[in-house]
């Protein structure tokens, strides 16, 4: 079985990142924002997971990109958590999940 | 040597009470008493010029090898070679200004109790009095040009300060600002010359000057020494108020009369001659600059002379005397009679002083009246005041055996047949003295004889008190016999004074051109001409004052032009004005005011403050509070950035 070359990986990663940040700037959901921010953040784990194996040679497994992977996603769990905590408050307050809407903190 | 060797006692006395009475007038305010400020005041001064005759004391026992006593107390600033060190110096010339100053300053401040006894800020006037005590004694015992020019500013500073003493009197603040700003210029050049000094002589010392300078001789074109003399000169022309530079001194007479007769007419105004004096090993390597000096001089003499003929304010009259009197000192040291010039120096500081502080009497008496064409007959009614006056006149005028005549008489024969000697300057000078007679006499009849011209109802004259007249009395004393100390010179004896200073104007001598010595007979000769100079003075004076009080009026109607021009002081204040302050005022307002200082320099910050705001309102509409706008931003930097990287390692790749 031939590998999948690395190029594939990253080409997939970088188009599911482009689809996240397309999806960041233009939506005005906010949970649809959060899920393209998902997006973002699973793009960059599948580099690294790409990465890693790429990096790899028989009997030494490079694991720095798996245990970045790990990382990424506590960080991206407690990121949900806050958010989606803002979220509700949002939700309670403006009747709306539109971002255009908050907007106070301005010049 | 007690005093001699803590000369600073004699400088820490006056200082430590003008410190008392200033700090302890404006804490205490009326609980610090006039007795109490009296006693500060006078004591301080009082034990200076103790300590002053102590001094002279131990000066006289010592052998010429220990003269200059010299002391350096502490290094004051160092820089490179440059080393300054406060340090104080006593030799001939010293003693005699420090016998001058503390003297004469006694005398003036006891003059001033009485004077100023009825005047708010009491404390502050005596304050100052003892402070300026102090800068004058700085500025006679500095062993070096910097130590002098404390004092030298110091001095200028309590003019300012004495002259604008009735401040609230716009005039009295104005010319004070006037004697300050007009001798700042002379002390420009005086500054100069300080620095002149070192850069040629790598010292400011007198004494190391002086050793330096001994090796060169006669400069005769244009050079370094001409220089550091004239621009030491300029300094001595603001201060002592000579051509063209004289005109702060008249109008300094609004300050209190006790402060015109100290620091206008005996102390501050000689402190220019003082310094040509103390310079003059430099001057007498340069006679362009004693030509300068003398020229400058006799002019002054005749010109300030003439504009006190047609002068009715009776302390204006003094102090244009004073400018033609410090006019004749210059003239005696720049035709190389240094003596004489400290000669007349010290009995002016007598007869003049004298003059003011009984002017000063005399203006108590008629309740602050100036004005003599409001006096007249005042003889009877302040005799004491009138006598004392009236010897200061006579001393003034020349007429022996008073003080005046015997400096003067020095002065005029020096320049006519001294080794500098200059006919012209003696003519102009003689003439000078003739006009200085008349004045002076015009003054005492318009004062003290005739028909009463005040309101005999409303004016109460009354003599002053015995504080007022005992300083009076002693000064009259001084002016009739001051300048027996060269009187027997009359039968070819010798010059007391002379003998006494020649040490310190020794190597000036050996430098002048030998001139035959003077016959004796031909000296007699020129004293007769002075007597009679004066005596024709007194006579004009007389004729015009003491006849038919019409006859002044006609004399005036018939001279026409040239009286308004003498009345009108020469229209010199507006000449200055239109040429200098006007010019002046309008530059500072139109070009330095509206156009380099709101213009440029308001311009430079408020145009960056502007900017900075401007960008700044630009650059905040970027914070919309729209979360997704900042995410765009974020990206189109990392999209640029990455652009950028690659572009860069792209090169290298």
């Amino acid at each position: 079985m031939t590998a999948v070359p690395i190029s594939f990986y990253l080409v997939l990663s970088a188009a599911l990142f482009g689809l996240g940040v397309i999806a960041f700037v233009f939506k005005r959901n906010i949970i649809t924002i959060f899920m393209a921010i998902e997006l973002m953040l699973n793009a960059v784990n599948l580099a690294f997971v790409a990465f890693a194996r790429a990096h790899s040679v028989p009997g030494h497994p490079e694991t720095d990109g798996l245990v970045f992977v790990f990382f990424v996603i506590v960080v991206a769990a407690a990121e949900a958590a806050v958010g989606l905590a803002i979220v509700l408050a949002l939700a309670h307050t403006r009747q709306s999940l539109n971002v255009e809407r908050v907007n106070l903190l301005k010049f | 040597m007690p005093i001699l060797n803590q000369l600073w006692i004699i400088l820490a006395l006056p200082l430590l009470g003008a410190a008392i009475n200033g700090i302890a007038g404006l804490s205490l305010g009326r609980r610090w008493s006039n007795s109490a400020v009296n006693a500060v005041a006078v004591g301080s001064v009082g034990l200076s010029f103790l300590s002053v005759c102590e001094a002279v004391r131990e000066f006289i026992h010592l052998s010429a090898d220990q003269i200059p006593v010299f002391h350096d107390y502490f290094t004051w600033m160092v820089a490179g070679t440059f080393r300054a060190g406060f340090a104080l110096q006593v030799d001939q010339l010293t003693v005699v200004m420090l016998l001058v100053v503390t003297g004469v300053g006694l005398l003036v401040h006891i003059f001033s109790v009485g004077y100023m006894a009825h005047e708010g800020g009491y404390y502050r006037f005596f304050s100052y009095l003892n402070l300026f005590v102090f800068f004058m004694l700085t500025l006679v015992l500095g062993a070096n040009l910097l130590v002098t020019f404390v004092g030298w500013e110091g001095v200028g500073l309590c003019s300012y300060l004495l002259i604008g003493f009735w401040f609230l009197k716009k005039s009295a603040a104005d010319a004070g600002k006037k004697a300050f700003i007009t001798t700042r210029i002379g002390d420009m050049g005086f500054m100069v010359g300080i620095l002149l000094a070192f850069a040629t002589f790598g010292t400011i010392n007198y004494g190391e000057m002086f050793r330096a300078v001994s090796g060169t001789g006669v400069e005769t074109s244009f050079g370094v020494i001409t220089s550091i003399c004239l621009l030491l000169f300029m300094g001595a022309v603001g201060k002592s108020a000579q051509l063209p530079l004289y005109v702060w001194l008249p109008d300094a007479m609004e300050g209190p009369t006790p402060v015109s007769a100290l620091i206008h007419a005996a102390t501050m105004v000689t402190a220019g001659v003082y310094i040509v004096a103390r310079m003059n090993p430099l001057f007498a390597r340069s006679p362009i600059a004693m030509l300068v000096v003398a020229v400058v001089g006799a002019a002054t003499a005749f010109y300030a002379a003439t504009i006190g003929i047609a002068q009715t304010d009776i302390k204006k009259v003094l102090a244009y005397s004073t400018v033609s009197q410090l006019g004749y000192m210059f003239l005696a040291c720049g035709v190389g009679a240094y003596s004489a010039g400290v000669f007349h120096l010290m009995t002016h500081a007598f007869f003049k002083g004298l003059l003011f502080l009984a002017s000063g009497s005399v203006i108590h008496a008629m309740s602050g009246e100036q004005d003599m064409l409001k006096m007249g007959g005042l003889r009877k009614k302040i005799p004491v005041t009138f006598y004392t006056m009236l010897i200061g006149t006579i001393a003034i005028a020349g007429i022996p055996p008073f003080a005046g005549f015997f400096s003067k008489d020095q002065i005029l024969f020096a320049a006519f047949a001294g080794p500098y000697a200059n006919k012209a300057l003696w003519a102009l000078a003689f003439v000078a003295a003739l006009i200085t007679s008349f004045y002076m006499f015009r003054l005492i009849f318009l004062t003290f004889f005739g028909k009463p011209r005040y309101d005999e109802h409303h004016v109460h004259v009354h003599e002053s008190p015995w504080s007022m007249l005992a300083p009076l009395c002693i000064l009259a004393l001084l002016s009739t016999v001051g300048g027996w100390l060269a009187a027997p010179t009359l039968w070819e004896g010798p010059d007391h004074f002379k003998n006494f200073l020649d040490p310190v104007f020794a190597s000036a001598a050996a430098l002048a051109p030998q001139v035959e010595e003077a016959s004796h007979s031909l000296e007699l000769q020129f004293s007769g001409f002075a007597v009679l100079a004066g005596l024709i003075g007194l006579a004009i004076a007389w004729w015009l004052y003491l006849g038919d009080p019409e006859r002044p009026k006609r004399l005036a109607k018939s001279l026409g032009g040239l009286y308004t021009l003498v009345y009108n002081k020469y229209f010199v204040d507006e000449i200055y004005g239109a040429l200098i302050v006007t010019p002046l005022m309008r530059l500072s307002t139109k070009v330095l005011w509206h156009v380099v200082d709101e213009g440029m320099i308001d311009g430079t910050v408020n145009g960056a403050a502007d900017a900075a705001q401007a960008a700044g309102g630009q650059a905040r509409q970027l914070q919309s509070g729209n979360a997704r706008s900042y995410a765009a931003w974020v990206i189109i930097g990392a999209v640029g950035f990455t652009a950028l990287l690659l572009v860069l390692l792209g090169k290298r790749l």
